[in-house]
């Protein structure tokens, strides 16, 4: 590094200007970011200026969070900025959240100043080796001279190829020490060479098999979100040529739209019925940029047995690691369906109509089932249906809507309909507590006149509350939808079905008043006890032009159906109102 | 379908980085963090002007965890090439070792006439002892630290294996 210094025209600045001067050449204008001694110069430039917005927060797990709502919902990197040590720590749930769900967030970490490094120095500690292994890349920044080809390669390694977590570690004294600043020309790293296009060969070899398909499915994930908007258009388009159905894991709910016809629900171990059924009979299963994880497959030598599998991922290392694939394409899911539409029109291709409308018969009585019916009530508030009466409520409006991790961000992929790509902000792979008040307050930052929603659990919004106070600060609109249980939901349903019934632990004994709460920080609680004043007391939530909490009190005992309890396949799904009491093998126990 | 019928085999990698700060914690990091075994790891700079380093790992696995290392070896950012000098090419091992031998009499003679026919080389004497030093393939080195058991073996410096494909190529 520092080869290509030479050669240009450099003018000479702090390390800190080059920090602030590299993100504006990114064209970063929000970060968010938590002060202390080891970015003191970087945010003495922050102060300088006027066009980087800085969003101050209360807690680093915030700024991550924050930083992926903010990148989830516009396609656009996250930027953080914290100080060394307890800053740097307090960052790493959000940035192993953002490896696990491939999202792209550059963080700034402090650090204690180059000749203090490895003296157990205050607020040091080994942030490049902390954070190795939950990063897609990082950087311990050693010279100013290399500062400026840093920052813009950690943009690119950030925004490239399978998107994912960069930390710049940089010591005190660098911000401090004059370096030569250089632009963001296009930056090429030998070493890295992230794929875009796909092997026309597997690609037409896929158009065949797509063709020649009696029981196909489309399985669809993040992978089409991270592609970008066009990917979510050519997704639509090629589906709608075969006709054949599609169902998509959590990650990528809303690349293709739920009202329409060909929409099979979620799949996965809360997926619906027919999304479940159709993966386990199909003959020829088309994924695209999903990678076969857990949630999804169930147990996995009883996974869709009977069929061809054609995988379109932009990592190899995703291609073949737990499920065996026919078809493997490395590539960039828009390049690839790209190819794929031009290819199918090319050889008119066509569908054997016949066998199609059988495939669409069976799934047709696998919808009769309704896997998604609940009893309903009169006197309580089911939270499948609270959730029901608020995608009612907010449909047409612009919304956006993340969620904390449990029962309740089941039911809202379940019951929250999506018609478009970047509207869903959950944590998906990791299942970070704590992940949908920050993550709405960086989607809000993003949309500003947009209706945010975080659909939560009472015990995963205690976990990051004290971002209420960054909502009221910005006064950001957001409004926290809590389906109030007073238990840890889905650890109360494990328990009741894997462990005899035995609630270790799982009951909040001492829950705040979520109104008084809201009204402590300076914003407006509501609360709704039952059925019958749920769509009044939404509504004023809807109008309430500040941030509200909402303490949605719903029955405490409901579980979350469907379910593939745990060693199980598609095929063995328990749905709602069957016997609660599951025979699960040790084995099955032993898997989370 | 679930693919963990198959046998585990020994496979040999080549691992072209370049010579950056944390590279070597990055590799290991991820055989650890990931439960692939190492069972030999050398490293050194092959290349001091393009700041390259080579590092030959020898690891073991099913065929899919085999292809599954290869490709997490990939993915890691300073990591420019990736070689599986099992499958890719047929290659040559090479494994130096120091071993020391302490003994008087029969066995230092014994010692010495077994070092001569495994080509070591003596680098090291006194009265009572010798340090010597053996290249070659693992198995070799092996039987020579077996043989010297019984002879006043007191301790052996291995550094791990070294590959290279045959022919013109490079990799």
């Amino acid at each position: 590094m520092g080869k290509r210094m030479s050669d240009q025209k450099t003018d000479q600045m702090t390390g800190a200007e080059i920090v602030i001067k590299a993100l504006k050449d990114q064209g970063v204008e929000h970060i968010f970011g938590y002060p202390g001694g080891a970015v003191l110069p970087i945010y003495d430039e922050i102060f300088k200026q006027d066009w980087l917005h800085h969003i101050l927060v209360r807690h680093e797990q915030g700024a991550a969070h924050a930083a992926e709502g903010y990148a989830r919902s516009t396609g656009k990197c996250g930027v953080l900025l914290v100080t060394s040590g307890p800053g740097a720590t307090n960052a790493v749930t959000g940035l192993t959240d953002a490896l696990m769900d491939s999202i792209p967030l550059v963080c700034i970490t402090g650090q204690v100043p180059t000749h203090l490094i490895g003296s157990d120095a205050f607020q040091e500690c080994d942030t490049v080796g902390i954070t190795r292994p939950c990063t897609k890349h990082n950087y311990l920044v050693k010279s100013v001279d290399d500062l400026a080809e840093i920052m813009h390669e950690a943009f690119y390694i950030a925004t490239s190829g399978r998107p994912g977590p960069v930390v710049i570690d940089i010591p005190k004294d660098i911000q401090f020490a004059p370096g030569p600043y250089m632009s963001p020309e296009k930056i090429s790293k030998a070493s890295y060479q992230p794929p875009k296009k796909g092997d026309l060969n597997g690609i037409r070899e896929a158009a065949e098999l797509i063709a020649s398909a009696k029981k196909p499915v489309f399985y669809t994930g993040g992978g089409v979100i991270n592609a970008g908007q066009v990917a979510s258009k050519l997704l639509r388009e090629f589906v709608g040529l075969t006709g054949y159905p599609i169902t998509s894991t959590l990650m990528g709910l809303g690349a293709f739209p739920a009202s329409d016809n060909q929409w099979l629900g979620m799949l996965g171990m809360h997926g619906t019925y027919e999304a479940n059924m159709a993966m386990h009979d199909c003959d020829v299963m088309i994924n695209i940029g999903a990678r076969f994880d857990d949630r999804i497959t169930g147990r996995l030598d009883a996974f869709s047995p009977n069929s061809k599998k054609i995988h379109v991922d932009i990592d190899p290392s995703s291609i073949n690691k737990t499920v065996h694939v026919d078809v493997p394409i490395v590539g960039d899911v828009a390049h690839v369906l790209e190819d794929m539409i031009r290819i199918w029109k090319e050889t008119a291709c066509s569908p054997d109509k016949q066998a199609i409308s059988d495939w669409w018969q069976e799934i047709e009585g696998w919808r009769k089932v309704n896997s998604l019916g609940f009893e309903q009530s009169d006197t309580i508030i089911k939270p499948q249906y609270a959730v029901q009466r608020l995608y009612e409520l907010s449909k047409d409006k612009d919304v956006y809507i993340s969620t904390e991790v449990g029962q309740h961000q089941m039911w809202a992929a379940q019951h929250f309909h999506f018609e478009e790509p970047n509207r869903w902000m959950t944590s998906g792979g990791l299942g970070t507590m704590g992940y949908g008040l920050p993550a709405a307050i960086g989607t809000q930052i993003a949309h500003p006149e947009a209706l945010v929603i975080d659909i939560a659990g009472e015990a995963s919004v205690l976990m990051n509350m004290q971002e209420m106070s960054t909502a009221v600060q910005y006064n950001l609109p957001v409004k926290i939808f809590i389906l109030n249980n007073e238990y840890m939901g889905m650890v109360r349903q494990w328990q009741q079905l894997l462990h005899g019934g035995r609630y270790s632990h799982s009951y909040s004994e001492a829950l705040p008043d979520f109104v008084k709460l809201a009204e402590a920080y300076g914003a407006t609680g509501i609360r709704a006890t039952n059925p019958g004043e749920l769509d009044e007391a939404i509504t004023q939530m809807l109008d309430t032009p500040g941030p509200v909490i909402f303490d949605c009190v719903v029955s405490k005992d409901e579980n979350c159906f469907p379910m593939i309890p745990s060693g199980k396949a598609h095929n063995e799904m328990i749905l709602a109102g069957e016997p609660a009491d599951v025979e699960v093998s040790e084995e099955g126990k032993a898997l989370v | 379908m679930m693919m963990n019928d198959q046998s585990i085999e020994a496979h040999t990698l080549s691992v072209l980085v370049e010579n950056s700060a944390g590279v070597l914690a990055r590799v290991i990091g991820l055989f650890s963090g990931r439960g692939y075994n190492i069972e030999s790891l050398t490293v050194a700079e092959v290349d001091g002007e393009a700041h390259m380093s080579r590092i030959t790992i020898v690891t073991s696995g099913s065929p899919m965890v085999i292809e599954q290392i290869k490709a997490q070896l990939s993915r890691i950012v300073p990591v420019s090439r990736v070689t599986d000098l099992t499958v890719e090419a047929e290659a040559i091992e090479r494994e130096m070792a120091l071993v020391k031998v302490a003994g008087t009499g029969e066995k230092r003679v014994e010692a010495l006439r077994v070092s001569e026919s495994f080509r070591a080389r003596v680098v090291d004497t006194t009265h009572e002892s010798f340090v010597f030093e053996l290249t070659g393939a693992k198995t070799k080195i092996d039987a020579f630290v077996q043989l010297m058991r019984p002879l006043g073996l007191k301790e052996v410096s291995r550094t791990g294996i070294a590959a290279i494909a045959r022919g013109p190529e490079a990799m």
